[in-house]
């Protein structure tokens, strides 16, 4: 019984976790690891869009390069705008004291927004840009409410506009953003860039867990062993048990 | 000296042995302690968990040091260091996933082993000193593991120990000078980091070696309870001597008493030992392999994010295994109560040799209302469990509440029924 | 009674099998451990090849360049020194560079890819100290020859193509560095081809 107990108490932790989630719902990213012309076009939309503000200091060219099947001089000349060397870290140039200046905070660094936030939220968050106004950039952002950074993808995505509808939460009558519709003006149909969103959803996703696919390669190989172990050890326990029963 | 003289054999590897034995006694310990001790025949399950905290704290002592080996510890390099580790060193992501997966299995299997201490009344007379250095080694292990969780340096790393060594403030008078004190700093700084990662590294392991030493060298004093709860070790000359067991044991626990229904350790024990090294290397290794952060309770997403004095997280909640008592803290709406109550909730466990004023050991010969009451302390400790990882709601708040209660209501029940209890009676010889 | 097993071989098998199998996951386990302690990404990052500009470089002239925390030299040695060297190879330990303190692309008579241009890593094979380059002055170690290096700890003589000499205590040769021309005034110090 107790064991039953023990295992129940494990099967239901996941939910638990589950439950401390943003409020707003999240789309599935459906990103693929493993997925590697997928990491690439990521890595591509990430050097091109997101480095000029955002860095990723933990993360190092080369090994990104090596992982995501990239031949080193290829992407020393494709991936690397500032002349780093390869086996440097992926930074940019900003200084913080002027990126807090322009932006009221310094950009966060993204190698492990992934592991902060997960995916789906990563996902969610750059589809979720809308015009609005009354904000600095000129967008808001319905998972991350009074965004401080534009919508540099907009280029790729066209002018986002939100339908909003009056609901009901805890008892007070709020606008939420139910849709978001683009102008056709980008560059990208709207499959194309949610493939896009998705790419660079997935290189976010490696690079905060580059070892990943590497530990569950490895995983596999460790648990046969030890299935091997277990069931030596189970015979060789009955064997000598005899003794005694 | 019998025992070297089983031993002893000729030739080189013989001359070796004798040559040991002549200055160190490593054949007697090794019988007394391990081939010839007499552990009773009718462990279950229950009792893997023992030597599964062994290997649980040599896991951590190893993959500790070769974590030292690479993380920086100061308030600038902390965070940068365990990224190093999880990138640029090579396996150093294996590394620290054993050691983050080893600290919540250390507590996994040793919440196991004590409550298979309280299901089998082990803590009873004449164990109870046995049972006072297992506390004392769980207080280490929360003190060892609080220290480790601040080394990271992340959001939860920090806010999690502000929280907690806030805890001291709440002690009238002394409390805001002694946190401080803690702290070193103002706030948890770069100096209250260093302090921990002494205590953490060299300080707290140290005391955890010497507190298992002395757990086992108690246990193996008073001898190893078991399920029936029914003694093995006999009045001398009470046991007929076809009822004994066919092994031969030390002479040091069959000269003072007869033994019966035991078997030697070694090999029974440890070749039931190895099975249960490897069916739990199986579920370790698929947490550390698969699932390191198992959903949030053994690593915090929060903490992958560097530490930042000047934003909190939305909800700090301490790892899994803090809280149950953590619950007991928040439940009660008073700070310096609140201490006391989750302290109390402690030493009350360290008390139960105490409480407990039953003369049955274990829970298969005790009565409806024993089984009755370790039940719902189960069910008291997940719901806490439960409710210390939660945001605060108003069902988590009614819930911590109830179960704070039902949680000092065990010790107070137990010590009330334990008295004039309807016990079965207990079978002469250990069943099967 | 003894506690020694009962003699049965399916016992005996289980016994070694399990031995076996768990020791192989002990070394197994112990792979992790053992492969953390080489070179991080860091080490190797800041171990990267480094490119040397000679397109300054004078005759007789010597430029540090610092590759793997070590010292390496380059020099652009004159046909003087060239021609010297020639003469006092009996006086040499290892003449043919035999050895194996350079690629074979660099086991030759000046112990380099051109003549002129030498590249070494500028450490004592006796016991690391960096030796002392005497363009001119080195007749009053070894007669006969103006240039070569010394090395101040425990006086260890080397030649102008680092070849040690007899009656000193470093053993071998200096070590020669894999590099490659990438083209006429630029090496690559720290990787034999081209990238």
């Amino acid at each position: 019984m107790m064991k039953k107990l023990i295992i129940g108490l494990f099967a239901l932790l996941p939910t638990f976790a589950m439950a401390a989630g943003p409020s707003v719902p999240l789309l599935e990213s459906n990103h693929d690891l493993t997925d590697n012309a997928s990491l690439q076009r990521g890595a591509k939309l990430f050097m091109n869009y997101c480095l000029g503000c955002h860095q990723m200091q933990y993360q190092r060219y080369e090994r990104t390069f090596r992982d995501i099947g990239i031949p080193v001089e290829i992407g020393q000349e494709t991936l690397i705008f500032d002349g780093s060397k390869v086996g440097s870290h992926i930074n940019n140039a900003i200084k913080i004291e002027d990126a807090a200046t322009w932006f009221g905070a310094p950009p966060p660094d993204l190698t492990l927004v992934a592991r902060v936030r997960g995916a789906d939220w990563i996902y969610t968050y750059l589809k979720s840009f809308y015009v609005d106004e009354s904000r600095p950039f000129g967008v808001n952002n319905s998972v991350f409410p009074s965004v401080g950074m534009p919508h540099v993808l907009q280029e790729l995505q066209g002018v986002p506009t939100a339908r909003f509808e009056e609901v009901e939460e805890h008892g007070v009558k709020v606008q939420k953003v139910v849709e978001i519709t683009t102008d056709g003006s980008g560059e990208m149909s709207a499959d194309e860039y949610d493939q896009a969103v998705r790419d660079l959803t997935n290189f976010m996703a490696y690079v905060g867990e580059p070892t990943r696919l590497k530990s569950e390669a490895l995983g596999y190989k460790v648990l046969g062993f030890l299935v091997i172990l277990f069931i030596l050890a189970f015979f060789l326990k009955k064997e000598y048990w005899r003794d005694v029963h | 000296m019998a025992g070297k003289q089983d031993n002893a054999s000729t030739g080189v590897v013989g001359n070796v042995i004798n040559w040991i034995d002549d200055r160190i006694p490593m054949t007697r310990v090794w019988n007394m302690h391990i081939a010839q001790y007499p552990a009773p025949k009718n462990f279950n399950f229950w009792y893997l968990f023992g030597s599964l905290a062994i290997l649980v704290l040599v896991n951590q002592i190893l993959t500790g040091i070769w974590l030292t080996m690479s993380y920086v510890p100061s308030a600038e390099g902390a965070f940068a260091s365990i990224e190093y580790i999880m990138r640029d060193v090579e396996y150093g992501w294996l590394l620290r996933y054993m050691h983050s997966t080893g600290a919540s299995a250390f507590f996994v299997v040793v919440y196991l082993h004590m409550f298979r201490g309280m299901i089998y009344g082990s803590y009873q007379k004449p164990r109870e000193l046995l049972w006072l250095f297992g506390m004392l080694i769980f207080l280490a292990l929360m003190a060892e593991a609080f220290m480790g969780y601040l080394l990271p340096w992340g959001q939860m790393s920090f806010w999690g120990a502000q929280v907690i060594i806030s805890l001291f403030g709440a002690i009238p008078v002394i409390g805001d000078d002694l946190t401080q004190w803690i702290r070193g700093d103002y706030v948890i700084s770069g100096a209250t980091l260093n302090r921990f990662f002494a205590l953490h590294v060299i300080a707290l392991p140290l005391v955890l070696v010497i507190l298992v030493f002395l757990h086992i060298v108690a246990l193996h004093e008073v001898g190893s309870n078991n399920p029936d709860g029914v003694e093995i070790k006999r009045k001398k000359g009470s046991v007929a001597e076809e009822d004994k067991p066919k092994f031969q044991f030390h002479e040091y626990y069959t000269n003072k008493k007869d033994i019966v229904d035991a078997i030697p350790f070694h090999p029974y024990y440890t070749v039931k030992d190895v099975l249960g090294v490897a069916g739990f290397l199986i579920f370790f290794c698929w947490v550390v392999f698969f699932a390191p952060e198992m959903g949030g309770f053994f690593l915090e997403a929060p903490n992958f994010e560097a530490a930042n004095p000047l934003k909190t997280p939305e909800h700090i909640f301490p790892v899994w295994y803090f809280t149950p008592f953590y619950a007991i803290l928040r439940a009660i709406p008073d700070k310096l109560m609140g201490v006391i109550a989750m302290g109390a909730s402690i030493v009350l466990l360290a008390l139960l040799p105490w409480l407990d004023r039953g003369k049955v050991r274990s829970i298969r010969y005790r009565s409806k209302w024993h089984k009755l009451n370790i039940a719902q302390f189960v069910v008291t400790f997940i719901i806490l469990g439960w409710a210390g990882a939660t945001p605060q709601t108003d069902l988590s708040t009614v819930l911590s509440r109830i179960t704070t209660v039902t949680y000092f209501m065990f010790f107070v029940l137990l010590f009330v029924y334990s008295k004039n209890e309807q016990t079965k009676p207990l079978p002469e010889r250990l069943t099967k | 009674m003894s506690n020694a097993p009962v003699d049965n071989s399916r016992r005996r098998f289980l016994t070694i099998a399990t031995s076996v199998v768990g020791g192989v996951g002990a070394a197994g386990a112990a792979v992790p451990f053992i492969a953390s302690w080489n070179p991080s990404e860091r080490a190797k990052s800041a171990g990267a090849p480094v490119e040397v500009d000679i397109s300054k470089l004078e005759p007789g002239q010597l430029i540090r360049v610092e590759w793997r925390g070590k010292p390496v030299w380059v020099i652009n040695r004159t046909p003087k020194m060239l021609e010297q060297m020639k003469a006092h190879e009996g006086q040499l330990r290892d003449p043919q560079s035999e050895e194996p303190q350079q690629l074979d692309s660099a086991k030759n008579e000046y112990r380099s890819k051109r003549p002129e241009i030498f590249v070494a890593v500028g450490i004592c094979t006796h016991l690391g100290c960096s030796p002392s380059f005497f363009n001119g002055g080195f007749g009053e170690f070894v007669e006969g020859t103006e240039s070569g290096f010394f090395c101040p700890c425990h006086g260890s003589k080397f030649d102008m193509a680092g070849r040690v000499f007899q009656a000193v205590p470093a053993p071998l040769n200096l070590e020669i560095p894999p590099y490659t021309f990438i083209d006429d005034t630029t090496i690559l110090v720290g990787e034999e081809e081209v990238a």
